[in-house]
């Protein structure tokens, strides 16, 4: 048999070429990466210094740090949270626990799914319909809201998925003892699954702490520092927005000191709820 | 231990001690997962209900002519959704057509060729990709992305591309910087983490029997892949870039940042224009008058539908796809 060797090299030229192709998408992607991180870092660094965490944010011109959009930021994700954790954690529950072969879990893991994937500014859309309209006022209370609202589908998701993992011999054994159902889940299936559902409501918090759609219509912003959750509320990411966007060059230098910061807490997030599953898997 | 049991056998009231306590909690346990459940169901169904009740002013004043027209004037108080709704899809559609390549090639890089050592570093990496905030993209794109691409790439694209005729009206006009490509680019770089993931499930899951023997005929490594490994996770493939386009309908930050924001349709990518989400994070907090509010509401009610529609044939695929894997 004669071997065409044109051919040959052909097929080796384009497969060279294309597989130097893939090389090329995956250093580009993390190319991009590096690069988000150097401008964070190498912009941020310079203008983050104690001043960002202790002042306020300043009107153009003037001097002031981030005390105000920090402080809002983290009492409306921690308020979010705490709301989101129980209803995502429960909800979680009844479709692994529960609703296993009833015809209503395929539709609350249907509606979950779309909430998951529901663009976060119609969230705040949303938010602004049934809490700023009736009550006359933007406030960090709707912010929470809508925050909690993005929160609560990924703990559904990741609870339901958990506790799909645990093995149904340890719910058996806990039954042949005797325990009730609900004594079966909160001490052994929950217990058994605890580490998959603090990666969810890690995750979760990292989702959320550095969403800025849903607050510029509830929570709007605020250059004083305020801890009332009932009036207009700064955040970090509105307050990212507002900055960046501006034409002064100390606003946008705030602006990037706060990007280093929200981009920082959320990738270290990430990094910690990874490293809980990963050793969950062990 | 049997005459323990037979001490009990002669005091029933003990044995009834023995019954685990806590029974009674049993049914409010069970009612109390269930209202969570049905909690979210409401949220849904609430959502919907409020958009499709705020935007009906809109939709009666105008009717379809909604869909069609592009005026967009709160000082006559009229309003057309066709420039953000166009602004949308095309922004959308580059994302996908520039992000899809490079996410499979990443998949293809990640599974096939790429040392085993380097793989677990490289694919966190990228998955860190899909944890940075959206308004960090924005601030990326305005202040790095866009002048460079205005420098650089732009300029070029109008010198070579512009005199091509029909190709060409898609560049024309000053490199800005800012506008309808950088926004589909700054998508196109947000979903490749998405569909790269996915990408990476359905092509490591083809029957490792198929690939083997595509070696064993003398397959390079790029026959495989184009040959066996794309073909036989094609469903799967396409449900992740419908979770990608889903993301990318529906972003908001990162394209508020970068397209300039005009309510103008225009032919060429390079110029200013809208979307849906950025029509919103920039007018909703002034809107005064109930018809520019109901207006703006529609046109989430509009985002919401072609998301929801894109999330249902993504599950379709992916359910079919994982059906045929097991």
């Amino acid at each position: 048999m004669k071997v065409d060797i044109g051919i040959v090299r052909r097929r080796r030229g384009i497969n060279r070429v294309m597989l130097a192709l893939c090389v090329l998408a995956a250093l580009g992607s993390v190319a991009v990466l590096a690069s988000i991180m150097w401008e964070l870092l190498s912009r941020g660094v310079a203008s983050l210094t104690l001043a960002t965490f202790l002042q306020p944010t300043p009107p153009p011109g003037g001097q002031g740090g981030l005390a105000n959009a920090i402080l809002g930021s983290l009492m409306m994700t921690v308020t979010a949270i705490v709301v989101a954790t129980p209803v995502g954690v429960l909800t979680g529950t009844y479709l692994a626990e529960y609703a296993r072969r009833s015809r209503l879990a395929p539709v609350v893991r249907f509606l979950n799914d779309s909430l998951l994937s529901a663009p976060s500014i119609i969230i705040g859309l949303f938010a602004y319909a049934i809490l700023v309209m009736p009550m006359g006022h933007f406030s960090g209370w709707a912010g929470a809201f809508a925050l909690a609202l993005i929160a609560v589908p990924v703990i559904v998701r990741t609870t339901e998925d958990m506790l799909a993992l645990v093995p149904d011999q340890l719910r058996e054994a806990a039954a042949a003892l005797g325990v009730p159902a609900w004594r079966m889940i909160v001490r052994v299936t929950w217990r058994a699954a605890a580490r998959g559902i603090v990666t969810g409501a890690l995750l979760a918090v990292a989702r959320i702490s550095g969403e800025t759609a849903p607050l510029l219509f509830t929570a709007l912003n605020n250059q004083f520092l305020t801890a009332n959750m009932d009036g207009p509320m700064p955040s970090l990411p509105v307050a990212i927005f507002q900055f960046a966007m501006s034409p002064y060059k100390d606003w946008q230098q705030l602006a990037w000191a706060g990007a280093l910061l929200v981009s920082v807490s959320v990738l270290l997030l990430s990094i910690l709820a990874r490293a809980m599953a990963a050793r969950g898997d062990r | 231990m049997f005459s323990e049991d037979s001490a009990t056998m002669d005091r029933p009231e003990e044995v009834a001690t023995r019954i685990p306590s806590g029974l009674k909690l049993n049914l409010p346990f069970r009612w109390l997962t269930a209202a969570a459940a049905m909690l979210v169901v409401a949220a849904l169904l609430a959502m919907l209900a409020i958009l499709a009740v705020d935007s009906a002013p809109a939709f009666r004043r105008f009717g379809f002519a909604f869909l069609v027209t592009s005026a967009w004037n709160p000082v006559t108080d009229t309003y057309g959704a066709l420039a953000p709704v166009t602004g949308t899809l095309v922004t959308s559609v580059i994302a996908m057509l520039v992000g899809t390549p490079v996410a499979v090639g990443v998949a293809i890089f990640l599974n096939e060729i790429c040392p085993h050592r380097l793989r677990d570093p490289l694919a966190i990496a990228i998955e860190l990709l899909a944890a940075v905030p959206s308004i960090i993209y924005g601030m990326w794109g305005l202040f790095v992305l866009a002048p460079l691409l205005g420098r650089h790439v732009y300029p070029a694209l109008i010198h070579w591309i512009g005199p091509v005729p029909v190709v060409g009206a898609l560049f024309q006009g000053p490199p800005f910087g800012i506008g309808t490509l950088t926004a589909g680019l700054i998508l196109a770089i947000m979903v490749i983490p998405f569909i790269a993931s996915v990408a990476r499930q359905v092509l490591g899951s083809v029957p490792p029997m198929l690939r083997e023997a595509a070696y064993g005929v003398g397959a390079t490594t790029w026959e495989v892949a184009r040959h066996v490994l794309i073909p036989h996770a094609r469903r799967g493939l396409i449900g992740g870039v419908m979770l990608g386009l889903g993301r990318a309908l529906g972003e908001t930050m990162a394209v508020t940042f970068v397209i300039g924001n005009a309510h103008r349709l225009s032919a060429s990518l390079l110029h200013p224009g809208t979307t849906i989400s950025a029509v919103l994070a920039n007018e909703f907090t002034e809107a005064s008058g109930d018809l520019y509010l109901s207006s703006l509401v529609a046109l989430g009610l509009i985002l919401f539908a072609v998301t929801f529609a894109v999330l249902l044939g993504a599950r379709a695929l992916l359910a079919r796809a994982d059906r045929r894997s097991v």
